[in-house]
C-alpha cells in the first residue's frame, strides 16, 4: 500500500515537473462547437507527442473578438504566441509590418523548409505577400457552399437529388417552399458580407472595388454597386417581404434557422458542416449559386489563418513552428477537412482523402475544393483584401439591414454602402 | 457642525489615501489617456502615431452616425430609467400591504440586481431571438411579426425591458426604504379626511418620496448611460443597422472594432464632459427644488 502510494506520488512529481519543463504556448482562437472540439483534440495529440512544447488554446469570443483581443495584448507587451485571425482581418495584420513575424520564417527558425508547392496554391496565395512570402499559416480555410433540406425538397415537390444552380432558380425554389407550406422559410445565408458580396464577385467574375480588389494596393474604391449586385440584392430584400427569406444576423447565425428546420436552404461556409452534421437534419450540399453568363468562375477562401506575433523568444518560435510542422502533416489535415469540413491545407492531404474514396461515400465533400480551384483566377477572384475590411462590412451590414426592413431598397443600400465604405477606407489608409 | 480636529498631522493623509490611489489608477490615469489619445492618430498596432490637434473631434461631431447615436442614448436611457423606476414603485407600493411573506417577497425581487448585465442580456436574448427564443416562437405564432434583428424598434424594446429589467431590484429597495419612511399618522390623518388611496398616494406619499426619486433617476440615467454596455453587446451588438447604437456603444465599436482608436478616445472624452457637464447641472439646480424632508 505503501510502495503504490510512494510511486503514484513520485509519479505525480514527476509529471508536475515535466509539465513545467515545457514552454507554454498559448494559442488565441474563436472556434465554438464542433470546431472547438477539433483543437482541443489537435493540441492535445500534439502536447502527447512530445514533451518540449505546450500548446494551450484559448477561446477569445468571436473572430473580431479575438483579433482585438490579440491587438490588445500585443500593444501592453503580452501577446499570444499563435493567434487565430479571420480572413477579413488578414488586411489589418498585413498591413502591421513590424508587429508579426512571418509563418514561413517561422518554419526556417524550427528548422524546417517551407516550400510553396506543398500547399494547395488559391489558399497560401491568399495569405501571401505580393512577392510570395507565406505571412500566415492556413489553418481552417473554406468556401461558401449551399446545404438544403431534402425532407423539406420533397415536400415541396423539388428534385431532392438536384439542388439549384443559378441564383433565380433558388429565389424560385425558395418561393415554393414558403407557398407550398414545406418550412416556414424558404432561404437564409449566413455572412451576407463575405458569401453575398465577396465571394459573389469572384464566383461571377465581377470586380469588387478597385486595384485588384486591394491585393494590388491599399488604395480601393468599391464597385458592389454595379447592376448584377443590385439586381441581386433586389430578388433577396423581395423574398424577405414575402418571408421567403429570413435574415438571421451579420456572421454565422443563421446557420441555427437552418438546423432548426425553419429554413430549407442555406447559403455558409463549407467549415459549418460539423454543426449541420450533428443536428440531423436530412441534408444535401450543392454548389454556391451563381448567374448565367457571368459565373461560375473560383471561389477565394474564408476562414481563418494562424499568425505570430513579433517580439517572442527564439525557444517560443522553435516551439511555433514545431506546431505548424504537426498541423501540416497529411493525416492530421486529411482528419482536420474530413471531420470539419474544412478544406485541406496540402495538397498531400486533398490526394490522400481522394485516394481514400471518401469523395464518393459523402458526395458534395469535394465541392468547396472543387469550387475554389476549378479555373485560374481572375482578377476579379484572387481575394478581397482591405486594411480596414471588418469596418467596411459593418458598414454594408448596417445597409442590409436597413434595406432587408423595408426601409430602403437595394440600389439605395448599395450607393449608400459604397459612399461609406469609400470613405472608410480612404481614412484608414491616410493613418 | 463640529470640526474635527486630528492630532496628528499625517494620518489624515494616510487614511485618504487608498481611496487618491484607486482615484487616480481608475479615473485620472484612464482620463488622462483618453485626453492624450483624442489628438493623436494612431495605428491599431501602435506602431506609429502622429498629432493631430482637434481632427478628431471636428471627424466626430460632423458624422451623421454620432448624432444618431445621440439620439439612440437619450430615447434608450430615458425609456430605460421610466420604465425600472415605475416597475419598482408599483412593487415597492404593493410590497407594503403585503401583511405575511414580507420578507420573502423583498428577496425574491431583488435577486435580479446579483445577475451581470451580460448575462442579464443573454437571458432575455435566449427568450426572444427569433432563431431559437420561446417568446419569439409564440409571438410569431400569434401573428405578431417580432423581428428584433432586423426591426430597430423591437430590438430597442427588447434591450430596454432587459436593462430595466435589472435596475427594478435597486429601485426597489429604495422606494420601500422611502415607504418606511413616510409616518404613517400622515397617512392615517388623510385616511380621516376621507382621501382614498389613489388621492392618498399622490398627495402624500409620492411626494414625499420625492428625495429618494430624484437620488434614483440620477442612478438610473448614469446606469443606462455607462452600465448597459454588457446587455447591448450581447442582445443586439448596436443593430441593426445602429439602432440601439447608444454613445459608450459607438465608442467600444469605433475604437475595438473598427481599430479607430483617435475617434474612439475624442468620443469618450466627449461623453466625459456630457457627464460631468449632467451630474453638476442636477446637483446644482434640480435638487434645490426638491423637498427633502
Amino acid at each position: 500500500m505503501r510502495v503504490i502510494s510512494i510511486s503514484t506520488t513520485m509519479a505525480v512529481v514527476g509529471f508536475a515537473v515535466q509539465a513545467q519543463a515545457a514552454t507554454e504556448l498559448q494559442w488565441w482562437h474563436a472556434m465554438t462547437g464542433a470546431n472547438n472540439e477539433m483543437i482541443e483534440e489537435l493540441t492535445k495529440e500534439f502536447n502527447a507527442s512530445q514533451s518540449t512544447y505546450k500548446v494551450v488554446p484559448v477561446f477569445k469570443g468571436t473572430y473580431p473578438e479575438t483579433l482585438n483581443a490579440g491587438i490588445a495584448a500585443f500593444r501592453s507587451k503580452q501577446p499570444p504566441a499563435i493567434i487565430q485571425v479571420f480572413d477579413a482581418g488578414s488586411g489589418t495584420m498585413m498591413a502591421a509590418e513590424g508587429a508579426i513575424v512571418p509563418a514561413a520564417e517561422i518554419l526556417q527558425k524550427g528548422g524546417f523548409t517551407f516550400d510553396k508547392s506543398q500547399y494547395l496554391p488559391g489558399i497560401v496565395a491568399y495569405y501571401s505577400k505580393p512577392d510570395g512570402t507565406m505571412l500566415s499559416f492556413p489553418y481552417n480555410s473554406s468556401s461558401p457552399i449551399l446545404y438544403y433540406n431534402k425532407d423539406a425538397f420533397q415536400k415541396a415537390g423539388l428534385n431532392v437529388d438536384n439542388p439549384p444552380k443559378t441564383w433565380p432558380e433558388v429565389f424560385e425554389a425558395a418561393k415554393k417552399i414558403k407557398t407550398s407550406g414545406a418550412a416556414p422559410c424558404g432561404m437564409t445565408s449566413t455572412w451576407l458580407t463575405w458569401i453575398q458580396t465577396e465571394n459573389f464577385a469572384a464566383w461571377n467574375n465581377m470586380p469588387y472595388g478597385t486595384n485588384e480588389n486591394g491585393l494590388g494596393g491599399t488604395d480601393v474604391q468599391l464597385k458592389i454597386n454595379a447592376p448584377l449586385y443590385v439586381e441581386h440584392f433586389q430578388a433577396i430584400a423581395n423574398l424577405a417581404k414575402d418571408g421567403a427569406f429570413r435574415y438571421g444576423g451579420r456572421t454565422s447565425e443563421a446557420k441555427q434557422l437552418f438546423t432548426s428546420g425553419e429554413c430549407a436552404i442555406l447559403t455558409e461556409s463549407s467549415g459549418g458542416l460539423g454543426d449541420i452534421a450533428k443536428s440531423g437534419v436530412n441534408y444535401g450540399i450543392g454548389q454556391l449559386p451563381y448567374y448565367q453568363g457571368h459565373g461560375p468562375q473560383n471561389t477565394i477562401p474564408g476562414g481563418a489563418s494562424l499568425w505570430v506575433f513579433a517580439g517572442k523568444s527564439d525557444e517560443e518560435y522553435k516551439g511555433i513552428a514545431e506546431f505548424f510542422n504537426f498541423l501540416s502533416q497529411t493525416e492530421i489535415q486529411a482528419k482536420l477537412h474530413q471531420v470539419s469540413g474544412y478544406m485541406p491545407v496540402t495538397m498531400a492531404a486533398y490526394e490522400e482523402t481522394k485516394k481514400s474514396g471518401f469523395y464518393e461515400k459523402n458526395p458534395g465533400r469535394e465541392t468547396p475544393l472543387l469550387q475554389m480551384m476549378g479555373k485560374a483566377p481572375t482578377e476579379n477572384s484572387k481575394g478581397v483584401r482591405l486594411v480596414n475590411l471588418p469596418q467596411v462590412r459593418d458598414i454594408l451590414n448596417e445597409e442590409f439591414e436597413a434595406m432587408l426592413s423595408g426601409q430602403q431598397d437595394a440600389k439605395t443600400a448599395l450607393d449608400k454602402a459604397v459612399e461609406r465604405g469609400d470613405a472608410a477606407i480612404a481614412a484608414a489608409i491616410s493613418n | 457642525m463640529q470640526r474635527v480636529v486630528f492630532p496628528n498631522k499625517i494620518l489624515p493623509y494616510l487614511l485618504v489615501a487608498p481611496q487618491i490611489a484607486l482615484t487616480i489608477v481608475f479615473f485620472f490615469w484612464p482620463a488622462s489617456q483618453a485626453l492624450y489619445q483624442s489628438v493623436i492618430r494612431e495605428d491599431p498596432f501602435g506602431l506609429k502615431s502622429g498629432f493631430v490637434g482637434f481632427a478628431n473631434f471636428s471627424a466626430v461631431l460632423s458624422e451623421p452616425n454620432y448624432l444618431n447615436s445621440l439620439k439612440v442614448t437619450v430615447i434608450f436611457s430615458v425609456l430605460t430609467a421610466l420604465l425600472a423606476m415605475a416597475v419598482a414603485l408599483l412593487l415597492a407600493t404593493a410590497a407594503d400591504r403585503v401583511v405575511r411573506g414580507q420578507a420573502f417577497y423583498r428577496t425574491l425581487l431583488i435577486w435580479p440586481y446579483a445577475v451581470a448585465p451580460a448575462v442579464a442580456g443573454m437571458l432575455w436574448l435566449f427568450m426572444f431571438n427569433p432563431a431559437m427564443g420561446t417568446f419569439a416562437y409564440m409571438l410569431r405564432r400569434s401573428g405578431f411579426h417580432w423581428d428584433p434583428l432586423l426591426n430597430g424598434n423591437h430590438a430597442m424594446i427588447l434591450i430596454v425591458v432587459a436593462a430595466a429589467w435589472k435596475q427594478i431590484s435597486y429601485n426597489f429597495l429604495f422606494f420601500v426604504a422611502g415607504l418606511q419612511a413616510i409616518p404613517k399618522s400622515l397617512i392615517e390623518a388623510a385616511a380621516i379626511d376621507g382621501a382614498r388611496g389613489t388621492r392618498r398616494f399622490w398627495t402624500i406619499v409620492f411626494p414625499l418620496l420625492a428625495p429618494t426619486t430624484f437620488f434614483l433617476l440620477v442612478v438610473n440615467t448614469v446606469y443606462a448611460f455607462f452600465d448597459t454596455f454588457g446587455i447591448i453587446h450581447s442582445v443586439t451588438g448596436g443593430g441593426p443597422a445602429r439602432a440601439t447604437e447608444t454613445l459608450v456603444y459607438k465608442v467600444y465599436n469605433d475604437g475595438f472594432v473598427n481599430l479607430n482608436l483617435g475617434s474612439s478616445a475624442a468620443q469618450s472624452v466627449i461623453l466625459m464632459a456630457i457627464v460631468i457637464g449632467l451630474t453638476a447641472f442636477q446637483f446644482r439646480f434640480v435638487e434645490k427644488r426638491v423637498h427633502y424632508g
